[in-house]
């Protein structure tokens, strides 16, 4: 009983990171249509810049986090400019892996060249370090914070994108981006906009998930697939899919880890081929597809 | 949109190919090139030799993915799953039951195809990110169960104790890797002109069209889906001869052979030199691994940011491969050179 309700603590905590992480992925892929296998690596320098602000610059956490996601997308933006414009569309989709890999290696090797090849922390302040008591039961104040913010995460997404002028706009462009621009919407600036989404959302998981998710230099390229898994399960650019797809491979992948440690990843990739085999366009059919 | 983003891309595509006749003669040329630049790397060079045969079994290897890639059209980052399995399976046999350097190729494509064929029918219904998924997850599968298996892979240690017998009976495999390195070249040449020739056999072109127009090919009857199971299995086919290439020449089989990197860096490799040209397997893989030997030995992250930047800049300048700059460089002297010499007339 005891191992159950850790799984599940442990699995749910994990997955809303992967949800937060992956959400920004689904979000541009639903929009732009271009697979961004450097989204793991904006997630690593997210989590760098907050590493470096608590410990280099001596920030708070609660200052660091912020600091973090506005410096990351301030970073990421002039890359949508200078890249990422020209390889929109699915017709792309070769040059997209390509380029978006050596924009990956380029960043890990950036990370490492300034950080070093070393594991980085962010200290944690003190309200996160102890156990919070529910019930009966102890969670870890950590594990508590990352679920609310998960939680906190999908709410703020869909009431930006269901309740919002953006959100209609964005939801348009999705669904006809020729039609989407022939009624006014500037989809340049949108595809912008959602591009700065998609990378602070990265950046925001990078941070409440190094604890989960080490920072070190290979992060970007270790954790990419974990993140695309959850994209391809949930249906791109279908946000309540992402965070089904994300908390149902999390607890699969912490529940293998904790029954039968020795198969490793192996829970992880079956349940990725049932169901995908299952439902090949995710759990809720992407609005692209 | 969708439907003018597809068309320019095919325009540009075929607009990247060099015209039918200029790609016959470079296909007569190619084979022999490659034989003769293996050769003379093989004089000129004769301390890398370990290097130049894992570059050949490599190649090879890369072959496999741009016969997939290439000509289906089938997005992939899984294409270690079947090198891995056809590195083991060789490698298992070897040290267990038999020896002989081709029966071992035999077995490790075999091995490659059979894994192939059953994961194609399994997984080539999906498009897109989902494909690449699949494809990711048979790999990580492949490289998990070969990870378990330790009594007959030898798990994280790797598989090594692999001895074969001469090549032919005749030429042992010595301390220096000559035999090795010229067996391997022999092997990639063959599989070259067999490569060749499935291209350009019907079944290779009815999976051009399926590449170009899936809904087509049903409309004139054929299936697509069958079309690229078929060329998947060929392909993996190829990918388990060079893991057992790679086994046979190395030695040792380690569980990095079956990993995501590995399949991905083949990808890297494979649009550096071009898609759909065979060649371009062979010069992206010279390259890759040439300068990765010459920078990596520094420090491998320099390696990484140099051949991230090189990506960079061959998808946004040079987005057919190195084997295209020859026929843009060419059709660019003739179009300089036309003016001018009307202008000699005139």
């Amino acid at each position: 009983m005891e191992t159950m309700f850790g799984i599940a603590v442990d699995g749910v905590a994990y997955g809303m990171i992967l949800f937060i992480i992956s959400v920004g992925l689904s979000v541009t892929l639903g929009l732009m249509r271009v697979v961004n296998l450097a989204h793991g690596a904006f997630a690593m320098v997210g989590g760098y810049i907050a590493s470096y602000a608590a410990q280099g610059a001596g920030l708070p956490y609660a200052a660091a986090l912020p600091v973090a996601v506005v410096l990351t997308v301030l970073a990421t933006l002039p890359l949508e400019r200078l890249l990422y414009r020209r390889i929109y569309g699915s017709a792309n989709e070769l040059a997209q892996v390509l380029l978006t890999i050596g924009l990956t290696f380029v960043i890990v090797a950036g990370i490492n060249y300034l950080f070093g090849p070393t594991l980085k922390r962010i200290p944690l302040p003190e309200l996160l370090t102890g156990t919070v008591q529910i019930g009966s039961k102890a969670i870890p104040a950590h594990r508590a914070f990352v679920i609310v913010a998960g939680g906190l995460t999908l709410l703020a997404l869909w009431w930006l994108l269901e309740r919002t002028d953006f959100g209609i706009r964005l939801r348009a462009a999705v669904d006809d981006p020729a039609m989407a621009a022939a009624l006014g919407i500037r989809t340049e600036r949108l595809y912008l906009a959602t591009f700065a989404l998609g990378s602070g959302l990265a950046a925001l998981g990078g941070v409440l998930g190094a604890e989960l998710l080490p920072l070190e230099p290979y992060y970007a390229i270790r954790y990419i697939v974990l993140f695309l898994a959850v994209v391809a399960v949930g249906g791109a650019g279908s946000i309540f899919g992402s965070a089904a797809a994300a908390l149902a491979l999390g607890i699969v992948d912490t529940a293998g880890k904790y029954l039968i440690p020795s198969f490793g990843e192996f829970f992880f990739y079956a349940a990725l081929i049932l169901i995908l085999f299952r439902w090949p366009y995710g759990f809720f059919k992407g609005r692209t597809a | 949109m969708t439907m003018a983003g597809r068309t320019a891309s095919r325009t540009g595509v075929a607009g990247a190919h060099p015209p039918p006749a200029a790609r016959r003669d470079l296909g007569w040329i190619g084979i022999p090139l490659v034989a003769v630049a293996g050769l003379a790397a093989f004089w000129l060079l004769p301390d890398d030799l370990a290097l130049l045969t894992r570059i050949a079994a490599s190649a090879l290897f890369v072959l496999s993915l741009d016969l997939v890639l290439g000509y289906g059209g089938i997005a992939t980052l899984g294409q270690a799953a079947m090198y891995g399995t056809g590195a083991y399976a060789a490698g298992i046999a070897a040290v267990n039951w038999i020896s002989d350097p081709f029966a071992l190729l035999a077995v490790g494509g075999l091995a490659g195809g059979l894994i192939a064929l059953v994961t194609g029918a399994l997984i080539l219904h999906a498009h897109g990110l989902t494909l690449l998924m699949l494809t990711i997850a048979v790999g990580q599968i492949v490289q998990e169960i070969a990870n378990k298996a330790r009594d007959w892979t030898g798990g994280s240690d790797g598989l090594s104790g692999i001895d074969p017998a001469p090549v032919l009976g005749l030429f042992r495999f010595d301390l220096y890797g000559r035999t090795a390195f010229l067996f391997a070249l022999a092997v990639l040449v063959v599989a070259l002109m067999v490569a060749r020739r499935i291209v350009r056999s019907p079944f290779g072109l009815a999976c051009r069209g399926v590449k170009e127009d899936p809904l087509r090919v049903s409309a004139l009857g054929g299936s697509p889906k069958s079309y690229l199971v078929a060329l998947y299995a060929v392909a993996g086919v190829f990918a388990g001869v060079a893991g057992a290439l790679t086994a046979v020449t190395s030695g040792i089989v380690g569980l990095d052979s079956a990993g995501f990197p590995w399949s991905a860096e083949a990808l890297v490799m494979l649009v550096l030199g071009g898609t759909g040209r065979l060649y371009g397997a062979v010069i992206g893989t010279a390259v890759f691994m040439g300068i990765h030997h010459i920078l990596a030995s520094s420090d491998p992250f320099h390696w990484m940011g140099f051949i991230g930047l090189f990506l960079i800049g061959i998808v946004l300048f040079l987005p057919g491969g190195i084997a295209s700059g020859a026929g843009r460089l060419s059709a660019l002297l003739s179009a300089l050179a036309r003016p001018g010499r009307d202008g000699g007339r005139a």
